[in-house]
């Protein structure tokens, strides 16, 4: 099969945008940590768009249907390691979610999960042979995703584990959820809301009551959405010209959860909506990819990603503007840090794996 | 049914790329509000680049006596305030703070340190009640201390010379020491609470909740523009009192600055009308932190200023005690064929008794033991019942016991028994000890309110009302959970050894009676005197009547003698005879049948408004007009004469 892949369709534009929206993410980084504590930031996030960049045209080399027959057994590490995460794990502000690996390097499992549950999800979908899904189906389904999540949850780690929701929920779509179906899961997590909530713990309740109401509590919660506010519209039109809000550190990690809002307060209006305009070209093209995927695994692998990659944008930038409680989940390609970059260029890696077997069959 | 690689719906997918898109334009939409619509708004908001929470604070309701006629309220005043938003070393500034504010630097930083807990955007109280020119220099040293500010603060306006200071209470701030407490945890440091009387009873009801105002804030520490956001203060609730303040003022007016108490209450429903404890102090002076010499001279003053003797003394009942051993005694049937001799004692265990009366009472029947008091006649009858029988009466009665009433701190007095003496003595009982209960003597120890609801029962078939000073209509549940305002137990009492006890107990007053010197021309009371000793007449013999040794003068007397509106208890410490104690007690009984004669054309109404204004010298100032202080206050005035003397600290009254 190898014979026909060709680096002619390697989708060389989806990589060109990529890389304008993670050099962008550098120049913040850069200009946001300049003279605190985090200086010097871009350079380690250039590191990891490198190592990120090596590892996509490694896992593209991959053949993904061959990658697919094995996915039980990456289920079942991804799983076990979710699990020596809550046994062996390193407790570290209130929660076990990184394992320390010999040689002093710290690992976080629930990443790498996402890209397992992505493979898993549509191998499930790619074997099933009826248009619509049964109800036994349908539960599996939600069982492949449901399991890790719980386990996410218990760590806790409430903001990675919604980021699985996406991955089910589209798989379930796309799988051909009947609305009755769905009318179900609706009514179910109706249900279990005040269950949740009772469970939260007292600083997401916080984070739940400030987004619901941010002058509640002005300068606890609330306080980083305030300020967020004020960063994005006291950017104005062309981006502010002294940046007070992320120079003065009134924004809270602007490096990070907020980057966005660093960039809007820099950039103005023409700024911020030119880099949604740059993810939003990057989903067209990959939700493109998918329907010129080989297969229906093909299709779902990369629907796949786009759910992954529109909900952190939709939460994230959600929250920076003021729809979105606090979660602490990243902007992906922009936010600084290791796992994020790497876990987005493997997932295109694997994109552009679907993408160069396009014409094998 | 259809193959591996058939592709999923492609309108599904392109359902897909749709909802996408409306995420984009919602994110777009969110962008183009706050940056294009609003940004000038937040391009100030960040040029301004602070933002500053100032409290705006509660005023804490009135207090109002039965009529609505305003007993406690506030008046205006500054406070001086540390913001901690600026980035500043507080203690760095200590110094300067202190002598601008005539304060001790150690105070300035044991406040800084003891707010340190608190979140940020709480400030630090530093001084209520600031003088002029403590403002002044606040105003003036804007840029230096950014950090200090004043606010607006209501005080508390107690009435004058002790009024009604232990029904009331007063306020002050909480303390360390309130703060670990679970009823108190929602406060914080600097929060102005209820310490003692209604004031802590009531706390919750009456403190209000502070409100906020976030601010812009320059560098400078000026505040810039209009609010950000603004959470106004949700006042107290104002708390009605069953009190009737003319028979308030009735009741101080007759104790005068005589030691002891008064209670009058309606023996229907528990409402006290009135309530007064002597010595008093005044309450102004805790409105602001009081100074340590006033509190030492307070607290170590040998007549407790501070205690509300109507519920926190326990003192024996003396004679008034015969009345309920007349019902114990009638109650089983002993008391209404018992005919005594008194001589002027009696020989009980091989033990001379002494009757008040040294050359005896001669024949003694029911009726004449209880109004000519004779104690030989209830020693008999002690002897006769037995502890264990006058214990149980005396408990069904609530002796012994809390009366529930919603004041803090009452105590329980003491109604002893077999068991009792066992338990806290280890001790058998004696029966010798039995004969000296039967006249109040002894273990028995009761508070005023205690005996008054017990008193109040018997006048009344056997209603066992909750005493309590608040009107119970318009509290919030949760009072009405825990304080039972209207719970009413029922005592049997035998309706005819009532007739027969009343009636005796209205010949007190007549010239036959222990008290015909309290007697009120047209009017019907009934009621017992009581004398107790405080200790032993061999040991009063030997301090040569020391005054402090003097016997404690009681009284319980009602209106009318048989289904009675008011029933007053009168303890006079240090009064040696009940007789002067039923004087005090009268007297508010005559203001009570004067009000219901005259109708409510004396009743002064509440629709008169007045404004007042004060100067007055700083508390623990001498006087030299240095710090004098200011102040407006709106208070209603009855339309006659407002007899409550309203007014702040220093001033003479209202005109």
């Amino acid at each position: 099969m190898s014979r026909y892949i060709s680096y002619r369709d390697f989708d060389w534009l989806l990589v060109i945008f990529v890389l304008i929206i993670c050099g962008l993410g550098v120049l913040e980084i850069h200009s946001a940590t300049m003279h605190t504590k985090f200086a010097g930031a871009h350079i380690r996030q250039i590191y990891w768009i490198i190592a990120g960049l090596i590892g996509m045209f490694v896992v593209s080399l991959l053949n993904y249907q061959r990658l697919l027959e094995q996915v039980h057994w990456m289920y079942i590490a991804a799983v076990a390691s979710l699990m020596s995460v809550l046994i062996f794990g390193q407790k570290y502000l209130g929660a076990r979610r990184w394992v320390k690996l010999p040689g002093g390097n710290h690992f976080q499992p629930s990443e790498w999960v996402k890209l397992i549950l992505i493979l898993a999800v549509a191998k499930y979908f790619a074997d099933l042979q009826q248009r619509d899904l049964s109800w036994s189906d349908f539960v599996k389904a939600g069982a492949i995703v449901g399991v890790p999540m719980l386990m996410v949850l218990a760590q806790p780690d409430l903001g990675t584990a919604l980021t699985y929701l996406p991955i089910a929920i589209m798989g379930l779509f796309l799988g051909g959820i009947h609305w009755k179906q769905a009318a179900v899961v609706l009514l179910l997590a109706g249900m279990a809301m005040p269950l949740a909530w009772h469970h939260l713990k007292p600083y997401q309740k916080d984070r739940l009551v400030s987004f619901m109401e941010p002058d509640a509590d002005a300068r606890g919660s609330g306080y980083q959405v305030k300020q967020s506010l004020i960063a994005v519209g006291s950017g104005g039109i062309f981006g502010s010209s002294d940046n007070s809000q992320t120079k003065l550190s009134f924004l809270p990690v602007p490096q990070t959860d907020f980057i966005f809002a660093a960039f809007a307060e820099g950039h103005g209006f023409v700024g911020a909506l030119g880099v949604l305009l740059l993810y939003f070209v990057v989903l067209m093209r990959l939700t493109q990819n998918a329907q010129t995927a080989p297969d229906r695994a093909g299709t779902f692998l990369v629907m796949g990603v786009v759910a992954v990659l529109t909900f952190h944008i939709l939460v994230n930038v959600g929250m920076v503007l003021g729809f979105m409680p606090v979660t602490g989940i990243p902007l992906p390609l922009m936010s600084y840090g290791g796992s994020s970059v790497l876990f987005m260029f493997l997932a295109l890696g694997m994109v552009m794996n679907v993408r160069m077997r396009r014409f094998v069959n | 049914m259809f193959g591996r690689d058939e592709k999923p719906s492609q309108i599904r997918l392109t359902a897909v790329q749709y909802i996408i898109l409306g995420i984009f334009l919602l994110l777009a939409y969110g962008l183009w509000k706050l940056q294009v619509s609003q940004s000038e708004y937040y391009s100030a908001a960040a040029e301004q680049n602070r933002i500053r929470n100032v409290p705006i604070l509660a005023p804490r309701g009135k207090i109002v006596d039965r009529n609505g006629r305003p007993i406690v309220e506030n008046y205006r005043s500054m406070t001086a305030l540390l913001l901690r938003d600026s980035a500043r070393d507080l203690n760095a500034d200590a110094d300067l703070i202190a002598s601008g504010l005539h304060m001790d630097v150690k105070e300035v930083k044991e406040r800084i340190r003891r707010f340190g807990y608190t979140p940020q955007y709480q400030p630090i109280y530093l001084k209520e009640d600031i003088t002029p020119d403590e403002e002044a220099f606040i105003e003036a040293h804007k840029t230096e201390l950014p950090e200090l500010d004043t606010i607006m603060a209501y005080r508390r306006l107690y009435p004058l010379k002790g009024f009604m200071a232990h029904l009331i209470g007063y306020v002050g701030e909480v303390s360390e020491g309130m703060l670990n407490q679970p009823r108190f945890e929602l406060y914080n440091p600097g929060d102005i609470v209820g310490q003692s009387g209604v004031e802590l009873e009531y706390n919750q009801l009456l403190m209000g909740k502070n409100g906020s105002r976030q601010e812009l804030v320059n560098s400078h520490g000026q505040v810039v523009g209009k609010p950000l956001d603004e959470k106004p203060a949700e006042p107290g609730k104002s708390l009605k009192l069953s009190i009737d303040v003319d028979l308030q003022i009735a009741a101080e007016e007759a104790i005068g600055d005589k030691n002891g108490a008064l209670v009058a209450m309606d023996p229907h429903t528990g409402e006290i009308l009135a309530m007064v404890s002597r010595p008093t102090f005044d309450p102004n002076d805790f409105a602001v932190r009081i100074t340590r010499g006033d509190w030492n001279k307070l607290i170590t003053d040998p007549d407790k200023p501070l205690l509300n003797k109507a519920i926190q003394a326990q003192l024996a009942p003396g004679s008034t005690f015969k009345i309920l051993m007349a019902v114990a005694g009638w109650q089983e049937g002993i008391a209404q064929t018992l005919n005594v001799h008194c001589n002027g004692g009696a020989d009980f265990y091989g033990r001379r008794f002494g009757c008040w009366v040294k050359s005896g009472h001669g024949e003694v029947d029911l009726t004449k033991a209880i109004y000519q008091s004779c104690d030989v006649f209830f020693y008999t009858l002690a002897n006769k019942l037995g502890i264990d029988r006058i214990s149980k009466y005396a408990t069904m009665f609530g002796l012994g016991q809390k009366t529930g009433i919603d004041l803090p701190q009452e105590v329980t007095g003491v109604m002893p028994s077999e068991e009792w003496k066992l338990r806290n003595f280890r001790q058998k009982w004696f029966a010798g000890e039995t004969i000296s209960v039967g006249i109040g003597q002894g273990a028995v120890a009761v508070t005023p309110v205690q005996l008054l609801r017990a008193i109040s029962a018997i006048s009344t078939d056997g209603r066992m009302v909750v005493p309590h000073v608040a009107d119970p209509t318009g509290l919030p549940a949760n009072y009405l959970e825990v304080n039972h305002y209207t719970d009413v137990k029922s005592v049997p009492v035998n309706t005819d050894g009532w007739n027969l006890i009343t009636d005796a107990m209205s010949r007190v007053l007549l010239p036959e009676g222990t008290a015909p010197s309290a007697h009120i021309a047209g009017v019907d009371i009934a009621g017992k005197t009581g004398s107790a000793q405080v200790v032993s007449l061999a040991t009063r013999a030997k301090h040569q009547n020391n005054a402090d040794l003097a016997q404690n003068g009681w009284f319980v007397g009602f209106t009318p003698r048989r289904n009675p509106d008011i029933i007053v208890c009168a303890l006079f410490q240090g009064g040696e005879h009940g007789k002067l104690a039923a004087r005090l007690a009268t007297q508010v009984i005559k203001a009570y049948v004067d009000k219901q004669r005259r109708q409510p054309t004396n009743v002064a109404t509440n629709d008169g408004k007045a404004e007042i204004g004060a100067l007055w010298t700083a508390p623990g100032t001498d006087g030299d007009g240095k710090k004098l202080q200011g102040g407006r206050f709106e208070v209603n005035l009855p339309k006659s004469q407002a007899p409550l003397a309203l007014a702040a600290p220093g001033l003479g009254g209202v005109h």
